[in-house]
């Protein structure tokens, strides 16, 4: 019998014993590779082209009551518009229907006397009715219809040799990091978020409470290893496979998509190490806590991949969300995660928003990990 | 200190914050040189006191040492010198036999030239070489308990804990490992082998025997049926009815236990009975005096088996045609690609019979059952239960049929009545059938008390009868039974089969599958289904006569004929 040494102590023996067996699980189950390659790809598509937050076609209804000269140009801006797809009638009576059946966003209605007062210098009063059962849309319908017909008065205005009452303040769009406003270059840095959360909790409480499960936990427990060895063998693999992961999402990303990326590759790996930590331990203490696969993949759903979708900004603004809520997006990590994802891919290596998000995800593993050492025993009960 | 590797005093362990009692005021001492089993039904507090000995739970009360250590301060050192193989042996199935071996040399820091030598003596033992590239899923049942061990013994321990290593494994790879463990003790390992098969017991050298978290013996297993001399009989040349007999016997005073062995009744009698008295008025039949075993040694410590008839003995038919071939399967074959499952099994269940369809997990049976339910479509072969035809008419088939699953199937949120209704339903009962049903079922088992009741929160022997009573509602003239009551204590195994002669009485088929062999005693014919192949079917006496001696156990007879049909030896 060789010398053992003396039990209890860490052993690095036992750590790569632990991180080898991992792997070759990990390698030879195809389902881990659905969720690390698979997964990541299908997201990064969805979000990529499939999902748009961009506003396109809104149903318009047009009703001109009086059609004349300038109604007639103004029907040709709302036609023109690759905002909207126009119907065009002469009675309100006829549209309000579709409506009320959903078929149409908004109404725009140009009461007969609207030009003649326009040109008199008053306010010219068009009503715009809009389906508000959907706010967001509703909201966005509105402004480009204001937008449009300011847009509109502004060049009758000049056509009419500024008989119009010009608008008070005159606005200059200049849109930074993201010209083209495409929501796909924000969609997909938020989609690595989600998917680093999926490996790093949802995957990670699952194969920890396999063990549980399967009764291979109590065989290891039974074993000389302690708390450290177990959890450094189980983080392990998991985190190079989170990382692995991030990797590939980050090139189909700047390849496929042509998402920018313009930060550096190394805070991008900093950050996304940091968070995998924190999803990790999330991931852990879940397993911990749980020890059954069903209950594991249910509470990380619920604690860790709905919190990152709804909390994060990846899709949601927090900006906008009741005061309450935005309080709970402070201890979500993703929330920082995203945040500085978005700024490293679209705006560069801005230390004033990385630094704190850093910190932030670092205290939220230190909590984790902490809470996760105190419940992980080499004990059953 | 004591010299002993293992002394306990006072020990309890309660869970559920305290409200279950696990195990109470426990206390002995274990030494080396014999194998220690640690004995009793499922539930009895077995698996809970191997973890307390190896450091996985905490105690309540009481003090241990193991190892000269304190399992709870000192697990780590502890876990250095023991060896622990739970349920299941922890083996990793999707990886390799050397793979795991690999892993659990690497937990116990065994490196270098060692190891490979080690893994060379292991393979060599447990004669796993040729299969170290395989993976442990797709070993068999004896493969995994073997690697389980050798998994265990990666650095001699001082301390061997086994956790119930023999469940589900076929008898001949059961008593392989036996001798293995029994060759680990003369090297002077100390060894505890916890197990629900009370016959295990006798071959150990020293017996705990827990009930309801409670030592009720702790000595040599002889010590244990010493009581019983003189007290052991065979009631034998029993004509016919045999059943009934029994389920008047067990009303007796002067009986304490008995069963059905075979084509003859095993009794046990209270202390200064006259024997005699028993077989009077029987014609033909004589009490034959035999060695007690330790399942009659439990059952008479506990006080023997209940004094109740079951319900079913005034049943509903007694209009039965025995010789009526009720169960037919026909060269029933199951391939899974190019594996065969079940080979060409073929057997006859006539009106009333009890038959048993045993052998090892994996050997087929499942297979065979799922076929004749009509859960599965043979590959070759046909089967016919009560006059349908499962090919042609499966549906008609599975409604003259109830079934019982191995585990306890019901919904144990429900409460008695609500699955009671539930399983009315899903026999297609209603209006008035249903009600009658219902209440016929609470009246025959006694559930009245226990209707509000969640199932899953009712005594075992309740759970069972309510099982039961869901499975034959309908009146099915054929019973399937999963391995009813591998596992359970024998007192509610014998209420059980109670219930089980008197629906057999009454002219209801039953088919058991089982890989548990006491169980198979209770049958009228068994077939042995070993590697997909029938290799006998008989009563199990007449099987007993076949592997060469009456009086050896089912098991016995079960190796005995696996082996002759290895060697080459046709079985009839």
């Amino acid at each position: 019998m060789s010398r053992q040494a003396a039990p209890g102590r860490f052993n690095a023996r036992r750590v790569r014993g632990l991180i080898r067996k991992e792997v070759r699980q990990v390698l030879r189950d195809p389902s881990n590779f659905v969720v690390a390659i698979i997964l990541p790809a299908l997201l990064l598509f969805l979000f990529g082209y499939g999902v748009t937050l961009d506003p396109r076609h809104y149903e318009l209804g047009l009703v001109i009551e009086q059609p004349t000269a300038e109604t007639g140009s103004l029907a040709a801006a709302f036609t023109n518009s690759p905002f909207f797809e126009v119907q065009i009638a002469q009675d309100r009576r006829q549209l309000e229907p579709a409506l009320v059946a959903g078929d149409l966003h908004a109404l725009v209605v140009v009461p007969a006397a609207a030009s003649a007062r326009a040109y008199g210098g008053q306010t010219a009063p068009i009503q715009v009715i809009v389906d508000g059962s959907d706010p967001n849309t509703a909201n966005l319908v509105l402004g480009y219809v204001e937008l449009l017909w300011a847009n509109w008065l502004e060049q009758q205005s000049i056509g009419h040799g500024g008989m119009i009452a010009p608008p008070p303040i005159s606005i200059e769009h200049r849109v930074w990091f993201n010209p083209e406003l495409a929501s796909r270059n924000y969609l997909v840095p938020g989609s690595i978020a989600i998917i680093l959360t999926l490996i790093g909790s949802l995957l990670t409480a699952l194969v920890i409470a396999r063990e549980w499960e399967r009764g291979t936990m109590e065989a290891l427990l039974a074993t000389p290893i302690n708390v450290a060895e177990l959890l450094i063998g189980k983080l392990a693999p998991y985190f190079l496979l989170g990382m692995a992961s991030m990797a590939l999402s980050t090139v189909l990303a700047v390849t496929v998509f042509g998402v920018p990326l313009r930060g550096s590759i190394w805070v991008l790996t900093l950050i996304s190490a940091v968070y995998m930590l924190a999803s990790l331990g999330q991931g852990l203490l879940i397993s911990t806590l749980t020890r059954n696969q069903l209950v594991a993949s249910q509470v990380s759903i619920l604690s860790a991949f709905l919190p990152a979708f709804y909390f994060s900004d990846f899709v949601f603004e927090i900006d906008s969300m009741p005061v309450a809520l935005q309080w709970v997006s402070y201890i979500v990590p993703a929330r920082y995660f995203v945040s500085s994802l978005q700024t490293v891919f679209l705006a560069g290596d801005i230390w004033p928003v990385i630094l704190p998000d850093t910190a932030a995800l670092g205290l939220v593993s230190a909590v984790i990990f902490t809470v996760t050492l105190m419940r992980t025993r080499t004990r059953l009960d | 200190m004591t010299d002993a590797l293992i002394s306990v005093a006072g020990l309890g362990k309660r869970f559920d914050g305290g409200t279950v009692e696990a195990l109470s005021d426990l206390s002995f001492e274990i030494g080396t040189g014999a194998i220690t089993g640690l004995v009793g039904p499922d539930g009895a507090g077995k698996t809970t006191l191997l973890r307390l000995l190896a450091g996985l739970l905490d105690r309540d009360e009481g003090v241990m040492r193991v190892c000269g250590l304190d399992p709870r301060s000192d697990a780590a050192p502890l876990h250095a010198q023991l060896s622990y193989m739970p349920q299941k042996f922890g083996l990793y199935e999707d990886l390799t036999v050397l793979e795991n071996l690999d892993l659990y040399a690497d937990l116990r820091e065994l490196g270098g030239p060692e190891r490979a030598e080690r893994f060379e003596t292991l393979l060599a033992f447990t004669t796993l070489g040729p299969f170290t590239g395989r993976l442990a899923g797709a070993l068999s049942g004896g493969m995994k308990q073997k690697l389980g061990l050798a998994c265990a013994l990666i650095r001699k321990p001082r301390l061997l804990l086994l956790d119930e290593p023999s469940v589900g494994v076929d008898p001949i790879s059961r008593r392989e490992l036996w001798r293995m463990v029994q060759d680990l003790v003369d090297d002077g390992i100390g060894v505890i082998w916890s197990t629900a098969y009370l016959d295990e017991a006798e071959l150990c050298g020293r017996v705990l025997v827990l009930s309801e978290g409670r030592m009720i013996f702790d000595g040599p297993p002889g010590g244990m049926t010493a009581p019983l001399a003189g007290r052991a009989f065979r009631l034998t040349g029993v004509e016919t009815g045999r059943r009934r007999i029994l389920g008047d016997l067990l009303t007796r005073a002067d009986v304490v236990d008995g069963v059905i062995e075979g084509a003859d009744i095993r009794l046990i009698l209270r202390p200064g009975s006259e024997p005699g008295a028993l077989s009077e008025g029987l014609t033909g039949a004589r009490m034959v005096p035999v060695p007690p075993r330790f399942e009659d040694a439990f059952m008479d410590r506990l006080g023997g088996v209940g004094k109740e008839r079951s319900p079913f003995r005034n049943g509903a038919r007694a209009d039965g045609n025995p010789g009526k071939s009720v169960i037919r399967s026909d060269r029933l074959t199951r391939k899974f690609g190019d594996f065969v499952a079940a080979s060409e099994i073929s057997f006859n269940v006539t009106e009333g019979e009890i038959y048993g369809l045993i052998g090892p997990n994996g050997a087929g049976k499942s297979t065979t059952f799922k076929m004749l339910c009509g859960l599965l479509k043979p590959t070759s072969g046909s089967a016919t239960i009560a006059g349908f035809d499962l090919g042609q008419s499966p549906s008609k088939a599975r409604g003259r049929l109830g079934y019982m699953a191995q585990k306890f199937s019901l919904y144990g949120d429900l409460s008695v009545r609500q699955n009671l209704d539930f399983f009315a339903g899903v026999y297609g009962l209603s209006g008035a059938a249903r009600r009658t049903a219902i209440s016929q079922m609470i009246d025959t088992f006694e559930l009245g008390e226990l209707l509000g009741q969640d199932a899953g929160s009712v005594p075992p022997g309740h759970k069972q009868r309510l099982a039961l009573a869901c499975a034959v509602m309908h009146h099915p003239d054929v019973l399937f039974l999963d391995e009813p009551t591998s596992g359970v204590d024998p007192r509610t195994r014998r209420e059980f089969w109670t219930h089980i002669n008197a629906l057999s009485d009454s002219g209801t088929t039953i088919i058991v599958t089982t890989h548990f062999m006491e169980e198979a005693e209770y049958c009228d014919r068994v077939g042995l289904v070993y590697a997909g192949n029938m290799i006998a079917e008989g009563s199990p006496s007449a099987l007993k006569l076949r592997a060469g001696d009456p009086d050896i156990t089912l098991e016995e007879a079960f190796i005995h004929l696996v082996e002759t049909s290895q060697s080459g030896g046709v079985a009839p």
